[in-house]
């Protein structure tokens, strides 16, 4: 079965799909968008750099996006805006990654096979390691699920139940590395940020619970990927781009259902609206309150 | 061995030296209010508690597993962050439906459950924060400006619940307030705070020190005023700068309540 490279290939996605679900989530509950961002467009410089000291692509990729994530929760909160920080990093990883590319004159490589992905491409080899990154990055979250939620929610109420803020945060920057390397082949650096926000932020309207969330996100990537493949199959354009076109569309459609039932929802007559006391509106204002 | 003691602490922020020579401890079953002008360090100190800020210097000792329940002043939830009542207060660890059906009655707001915590008014928020910090069964409870957003009935109700929960527990209690008239009478000790601790004793002691009316003026005497007069319906947001009559200020002092 493995030997049908359409197979392979959905087996990838789903994988990266899975993996990518609930980290997603808290990227898009943390408003770490461009922090999976940036993290992603230093893998091209990974890329660079592991066929320069022509090493295995994979563990490149891995270093160099962990040693990004590292170096921008460092460097946040030491004078410059979160945004304008991710912005420089993200892009000039991007520009130095291409360029230190350009200097590999030896080797012809397929620049667009990394910035896009090439899914079709998957191995058993790339297979068994989306497979184990995917594993682990799902154990990982799983395992720290209810301490990450609640350093998520506030730094301070985590400290006080004993949870170290930091040492969660470090657990997402690792996952977020993890995911990275293992996404590289599948969407390639510049999509694989969307593979991580779209799903998540698809399945917001539709959810109570974090978990919840999580879980419809991951439904949601899954039909991406092997929906987009398809697509991809009879359009015959390419993969990457595809599935997260595909994404998309469900998020666009997911925020009309979204505003549909917030709409029919205002409609109703609330039974919960607070009532308006009456020592409320009786309430002196300061200026003429005196004490007695 | 008292639940926390705090020696001789040094707390700086970014370079700024925000707490100095703080003495403080904390023995089992006891409400110690924080009160101080705006900027005095009472939230800092809070947050050196529960370990979120390094101290510069001094000692800070913990009892060896000591659970804290935590009220923070604020807490924002980002809107694309689903909770449920209930599943927020089973955060970090899970309780049995029936002990969160029973927080939620005893924080007044019963039924709340399934409802969105962003849905939620400012003082409902609030007593959820508190039964979240109640179900891990704290032996000292940090309250920071815990009643903000809650109406007289509410703070009533909150003052009247952790009295209980004292009863019950037998935690210690630490709280920061600026509702300096309510405090005095809910508290067993008032700590002054003002970069450096002031002075600290009685709320009756407190009110008399000379350091303590030098901080807050003509409130000292209002606060003084609702303190022995026990009045409840309090008209407490005067303008700043309205000296209050002040007959009672240097009255002897009664230990009525």
């Amino acid at each position: 079965m493995l030997d049908d490279f359409l197979v392979r290939a959905a087996l990838a996605g789903l994988g990266v799909a899975l993996a990518a679900a609930p980290l997603g989530c808290f990227v898009v509950w943390r408003r770490m968008a461009y922090f999976g961002d940036a993290t992603a467009h230093a893998a091209i410089l990974g890329v660079a750099l592991s066929l320069l000291l022509s090493t295995s692509i994979f563990a490149g990729v891995l270093v160099v996006s962990l040693m990004m994530a590292t170096l921008v929760s460092l460097l946040s909160g030491r004078g410059y805006a979160m945004d304008t920080l991710l912005g420089v990093m993200a892009h000039s990883a991007l520009a130095f990654g291409l360029v230190a590319v350009s200097f590999l004159s030896g080797v012809r490589i397929d620049l667009m096979a990394y910035l896009f992905g090439d899914i079709l491409a998957v191995g058993k080899g790339d297979l068994a390691l989306i497979g184990g990154g995917a594993l682990l990055v799902v154990c990982l979250v799983g395992w720290r699920w209810s301490a990450l939620l609640t350093a998520t929610l506030d730094g301070d109420l985590a400290r006080a139940s004993g949870i170290d803020p930091g040492r969660e945060q470090l657990v997402l920057t690792l996952s977020l590395a993890v995911v990275v390397a293992v996404a590289l082949k599948v969407v390639g650096v510049l999509l694989i940020a969307a593979l991580l926000i779209i799903p998540a932020a698809a399945a917001r309207p539709f959810c109570r619970t974090p978990e919840i969330m999580a879980l419809l996100a991951a439904v949601i990537g899954a039909a991406s990927t092997t929906g987009g493949l398809q697509a991809a199959y009879w359009l015959d354009t390419p993969t990457g781009p595809t599935i997260v076109s595909l994404a998309a569309i469900l998020f666009a459609l997911s925020s009309l259902a979204g505003q549909l039932k917030r709409r029919m929802s205002r409609a109703e007559p609330s039974s919960a609206a607070p009532p308006l006391s009456a020592a409320g509106t009786e309430q002196p204002t300061p200026g003429r309150c005196r004490a007695p | 061995m008292p639940l926390l003691s705090i020696d001789d602490l040094h707390v700086a922020l970014g370079g700024r030296t925000v707490l100095e020579g703080i003495e403080l401890h904390l023995d089992r079953g006891e409400i110690v209010t924080l009160v101080g002008p705006n900027g005095s360090g009472k939230s800092t100190l809070l947050r050196a508690i529960i370990g979120a800020v390094r101290p510069a210097g001094g000692r800070l000792v913990r009892q060896p597993g000591l659970t804290i329940g935590y009220v923070p002043q604020r807490l924002a939830i980002d809107p694309t962050l689903p909770m449920t009542v209930t599943r927020f207060l089973n955060l970090p660890r899970r309780h049995p439906v029936q002990t969160l059906r029973q927080a939620l009655e005893r924080a007044g707001v019963p039924g709340l459950g399934r409802q969105q915590v962003t849905a939620l008014s400012g003082g409902q928020f609030q007593r959820i924060l508190l039964a979240r910090a109640l179900l891990e069964q704290p032996d000292l409870l940090l309250l920071d400006e815990a009643t903000q957003g809650l109406d007289h009935r509410g703070t009533a109700d909150f003052y009247r619940q952790i009295a209980n929960v004292r009863r019950e527990l037998g935690c210690a209690v630490l709280m920061v307030s600026h509702e300096l008239h309510v405090v005095m009478r809910a508290s067993d000790r008032v700590v002054c705070l003002n970069r450096h601790v002031c002075c600290q004793g009685t709320p009756e002691r407190v009110l008399a020190s000379p350091a303590y009316r030098a901080l807050f003026g003509p409130d000292t005497v209002d606060a003084l005023a609702f303190y022995r007069h026990a009045h409840d319906h309090a008209h407490h947001d005067h303008p700043a700068g309205t000296p209050a009559p002040a007959p009672t200020a240097t009255a002897p002092l009664e230990a009525s309540r």
